[in-house]
Formats: C-alpha cells, sequence, structure tokens
C-alpha cells in the first residue's frame, strides 16, 4: 500500500491556541481511515488543512505526489480532493442535479456530460427520484447524502467527510455506512471525521486518535478503543484503565 | 433521450420567439410619440436590467453602480463620434470593450469584498465617475456633449422623423442580451455564477474558482451596459453626466430584475414591462403638481410587491416542483 496523502510535522497556531502540533500521518491508497477524539482535539482542523481552508503555520502536505501546502482548495478539487461540510452547505435554490452538476463540471467541459455525470452519482447516493427538487427542500439526512453527491461527483481519489453520520437516526446511519462502503469499493479512498465510535469503528479500517492537537494513538480500531490513553482522554482520569 | 430538463430549454426559446413577434407587430399601430417613447425605454430598460441581471442576479454580486458603465457606454461612443467622426456601431463596441475592461480593474480589488461591502463600493465608484465627468473638460464637463443630427441615417444612427429604428434597436439588444443569458444558463459560467452565489465556501470546494467566475459575470454585465448607454445616447442625441451617469441608472437597472424575479430568465423583462410604463405613466399624470404624488404612488408599488412576492412576480407562475410521494 502507497500512501497516497501524507502530513509532515503540521503545526497550526490560532492566536495562542496550538491547534494542531506536529501531525504527521498517511492516509493509504483504498482506505478508510477515521480520525476521532473528543471534542476540541484538533480535528476539524486538520481536516480543513487538508482540504485547503487553513493554511498550516508550518509542515507540508503530500497528496499524490504533489506538495499541496500552499494550494487553494478549488486547486486540491482540482487534483482529486474532495470534501463535505459539516454544517451543510447546498446550493439552496438550485436543483439538486444542478447542485451536483456543479462538482460534475470539474470533470467535464459540456454541460450534458456533466449532467450525465451527475445523474450517475445521484443513482450512487440514492437521490435519483430527487433530482429535480430544490436543494432547500430536502430533508436533513437528504442534504447530507447531496454533499457527499457533490462531492464524488468531482471524481476524487481522496473523500473527505465531516461527520456526515452525526445526528442520524440508527436506521439513517446505517444507510449511510452502507453509502461510504460502496464509495470505498468503486476506488475512493475516504477519511471521516466522527464524535460517534460505535458506528465508525466498524466501518474503518484503521483510526487515529487525536487529543488535544496531537496524534495520541493510531491503529486498528479494535485495538485503539481498548487503548488506555484514549479511554483516559476521551472519560478523564477517574476512569484510567 | 430529450429529457425533461431539454424540452424545457426547447420551450423557453419557442416563448421567446413569440415574445419577439408580439414586440415587432406591437408598435406598429402605435403612432403617438409618447406612447412610442415609453417603448423604447422599457424595451432598453429590459435589456439593462437583464445585463445587470447577469452579475448581481446570477452571480450574487449586487451591483448599484452600474451607471458607471452605463456612463461610460454612452461617453465612449459620443466622443468618438463627435471628436473623431467615428461612427456610433464603431463607439459602441469599443465603449463595450473599454467598459469591461474597467469592470475587471474595479473588480480585482472589490471582488476581495464581501456581501454588502462589494454594494457599497460599487455605489462609491460610479459616484468617483459622475465627478470625472463633471469635472472632465475634453467631455464638456456639466455642460455635456451634443450629437449632431443630419438627418434620418442607419450609418450615424441618428433619426429625426420616427422613433421606431430606436425601438427596433432596443429590442434587437434585448433579444441578444436574453439570448446570451439563456446559454450562459447551460454552460459552465451559469453553473458557476449560480454556485458562487448560493455558497462560496462549497463552490470553491468543488473546484469553482471564485474570482474568476466574478470577473467574467461582471465583464459581460459591464459589455453590454455600455452598449444601453451608448444606444441611450444616440436615443436622446444629448448626454451630460446628470443625464447618464446619476445613481437613479443604477437603480433602474436592479429594480426591474428584482420587481420581475432576480437571477431568473424573464424576470428582467417581465420587471421592465410594468416598471417602466408605470414610472413613465405616473410622472405624467400625477407628476408635476410638486406635491410628489407620482413617486409615492410608484413607491407603493414596489413595496407592493417586495411584501406579496418577494422573489419577484414571476414566482406567481413558475410552478415549485411537486415533492414525490
Amino acid at each position: 500500500m502507497s500512501a497516497l496523502l501524507e502530513t509532515e510535522a503540521l503545526t497550526v497556531r490560532f492566536g495562542g491556541i496550538l491547534a494542531n502540533a506536529d501531525i504527521s500521518i498517511g492516509v493509504n491508497e483504498g482506505e478508510i481511515l477515521g480520525l476521532i477524539g473528543p471534542n476540541g482535539a484538533g480535528k476539524s482542523t486538520l481536516f480543513n488543512l487538508v482540504a485547503g481552508t487553513y493554511r498550516p503555520t508550518s509542515g507540508r502536505i503530500r497528496f499524490d505526489g504533489h506538495d499541496i501546502t500552499r494550494l487553494p482548495p478549488a486547486a486540491r478539487c482540482k487534483l482529486g480532493i474532495a470534501r463535505t461540510f459539516q454544517v451543510v452547505k447546498s446550493f439552496e435554490t438550485m436543483s439538486v442535479l444542478e447542485n451536483v452538476v456543479v462538482g460534475a463540471l470539474v470533470r467535464h467541459v459540456s454541460t450534458r456530460a456533466a449532467r450525465e455525470e451527475a445523474y450517475r452519482v445521484l443513482d450512487v447516493t440514492g437521490l435519483t427520484r430527487r433530482a429535480d427538487a430544490n436543494a432547500r427542500d430536502l430533508t436533513p439526512p437528504e442534504k447530507r447524502r447531496l454533499e457527499v453527491a457533490r462531492a464524488l461527483a468531482t471524481q476524487p481519489k481522496l473523500l473527505l467527510l465531516d461527520e456526515v453520520l452525526t445526528g442520524l437516526t440508527p436506521a439513517e446511519a446505517q444507510k449511510g455506512v452502507e453509502l461510504v462502503r460502496k464509495i470505498r469499493d468503486i476506488g475512493v479512498t475516504v477519511v471521516m471525521v466522527e464524535h460517534v465510535m460505535e458506528v465508525v469503528m466498524p466501518l474503518v479500517d484503521r483510526a487515529i486518535v487525536l487529543d488535544l492537537g496531537r496524534v495520541l494513538v493510531e491503529g486498528a480500531p479494535q485495538a485503539v478503543v481498548r487503548d488506555p490513553k484514549v479511554i483516559q482522554a476521551y472519560l478523564g482520569d477517574r476512569f484510567h484503565a | 433521450m430529450a429529457s425533461a430538463f431539454e424540452l424545457r430549454r426547447r420551450n423557453q426559446l419557442i416563448i421567446a420567439a413569440a415574445v419577439v413577434a408580439v414586440m415587432i407587430a406591437l408598435p406598429l399601430g402605435i403612432k403617438d410619440v409618447y406612447i412610442q417613447n415609453i417603448l423604447v425605454l422599457t424595451v432598453m430598460y429590459a435589456a439593462l436590467s437583464q445585463s445587470w441581471n447577469i452579475l448581481s442576479g446570477y452571480c450574487g454580486q449586487i451591483s448599484l453602480g452600474h451607471a458607471l458603465y452605463f456612463g461610460i457606454g454612452a461617453y465612449a461612443s459620443t466622443l468618438l463620434f463627435v471628436k473623431f467622426g467615428i461612427i456610433p456601431w464603431f463607439g459602441m463596441a469599443a465603449g463595450g470593450i473599454f467598459a469591461a475592461a474597467i469592470a475587471l480593474i474595479v473588480g480585482w480589488p472589490c471582488f476581495r469584498l464581501g456581501g454588502h461591502y462589494f454594494t457599497i463600493a460599487t455605489i462609491v465608484l460610479a459616484e468617483i465617475g459622475l465627478i470625472l465627468f463633471l469635472n472632465w473638460s475634453y467631455a464638456g464637463e456639466a455642460s455635456g456633449l451634443q450629437i449632431p443630427v443630419s438627418g434620418d441615417s442607419w450609418t450615424t444612427f441618428t433619426f429625426l422623423r420616427s422613433k421606431l429604428p430606436y425601438y427596433y434597436f432596443a429590442l434587437g439588444l434585448a433579444a441578444v442580451v436574453w439570448l446570451v443569458t439563456y446559454f450562459i444558463e447551460d454552460s459552465k459560467w451559469g453553473y458557476y455564477w449560480r454556485a458562487v452565489r448560493e455558497n462560496t465556501l462549497a463552490a470553491q470546494s468543488l473546484g469553482v474558482q471564485v474570482f474568476r467566475s466574478k470577473m467574467a459575470a461582471a465583464a459581460v454585465s459591464a459589455f453590454f451596459t455600455a452598449i444601453g448607454g451608448s444606444f441611450y445616447a444616440q436615443f436622446v442625441s444629448y448626454i451630460d453626466p446628470d443625464s447618464v451617469m446619476v445613481f437613479q441608472f443604477s437603480l433602474l437597472m436592479a429594480l426591474p430584475a428584482v420587481i420581475g424575479g432576480i437571477g431568473t430568465l424573464w424576470g428582467p423583462a417581465v420587471g421592465a414591462a410594468i416598471l417602466i410604463p408605470l414610472t413613465e405613466l405616473t410622472r405624467s399624470y400625477m407628476g408635476g403638481g410638486g406635491k410628489g404624488f407620482d413617486l409615492i404612488f410608484y413607491g407603493a408599488v414596489i413595496m407592493i410587491i417586495a411584501l406579496a412576492r418577494p422573489e419577484g412576480l414571476l414566482s406567481l407562475v413558475t410552478r415549485t416542483r411537486p415533492a414525490p410521494p
């Protein structure tokens, strides 16, 4: 397995706060990687560094043979990094199809080809029958799907999912899990930030736990959840194993 | 397969062709110069508002300074005609290109401003343009420029006896801007502009180059606005800064689109068809008394529409798509 994405000693400072400190991780091609940790651990910061929303104070990010540390989000998308937003950002007054077409246009010149691509993605994400609805008329779980669909339409090599399973009912979350597996099976590497351990752990191939801006533990999900350091970080000193 | 989408697009073209046919026939029976005048202005504002709609409706960058591009168009063709004898058709093209260039120069700093700050910047820049022209002696300062009218001629685009040639030019311009908008709607730019309007962060993450998208929209919008300005100069055959560059023009370009339906294909035309005759009629039947009844009435109509149909009058006829069971 080769590393698709590598971060090298990534550090970000917001004023006096060290949001990410010396983070060096790798994401292997074809895997589902879970990025977990308690609130304020720096998951979202790391996520936004990879997506290009934030710039690191120091350190480098390499993706698929390119140094992308200074690239803006649009250029990263072109190289094959797609993301979703934790707070969904649909193009509200546009139809579901049109939302997805915007993503597809990164790889297509003609809108007709982009539309065909968009229909394929809607099929994968189970939104076909909502294609003509306005995005603002979707239910919250449907909007999450639209986020994923739009990102998928850019034909990414790496898909970054920001808490797409959080706040869903168990049935909806289960459908979400199936969708993520399906996405991996079509050859897309997935990094997901999540809070809900019980949903994520059976899904991911590998987990990285962050705490206080640093990598705490990295490994197979079964090992990670039993790690005393992780339990301590989540539950505090009194539950020290 | 001819999808529902393609059928909808084709229907738009058929409707447009029918509307243009009606508009071509409309003034044939009208001999009243006053009514002809209103028709010319209505069609001209439909074209101008459609141009404004490209930047402010589709791309969501609300400009209240389009009088600047309108004035640049008016002055470019007039100056070239009066000072160098260059016929207005070339002047018109030059004005359009010059205005597009100015829009890009203005956009360079201004598109880094978000939301309302961009709008404020456009107002200020148009005012600066007004003051520059008021003090520019070569362009006649406050007393303006007179276009020599030597008789009816398509070469110099001046007509004394009839307003119909002006009407048909304005109609042609409105049709062209409509067609440009129609084709943009189903193009990469069309999708990108709407994405930028709806959510800049999401657009960026999907590979949309936001800054470049805004610049393109501004250039296209300014180009057609300036063509409209050149046309207006020919139509009134006398211009000064107060008659082509004041804030009122910026508003009159924005209002039809807002009233009819901002960011829609038909909004500007529908808005202009209601607003411009209303402006002219209230002015002639209620104005002049010095009491401002015309403006009160006019303002009230705009308020009622804005309160009852905040998305514009077009939302009365566009069906909301039914949700599947």
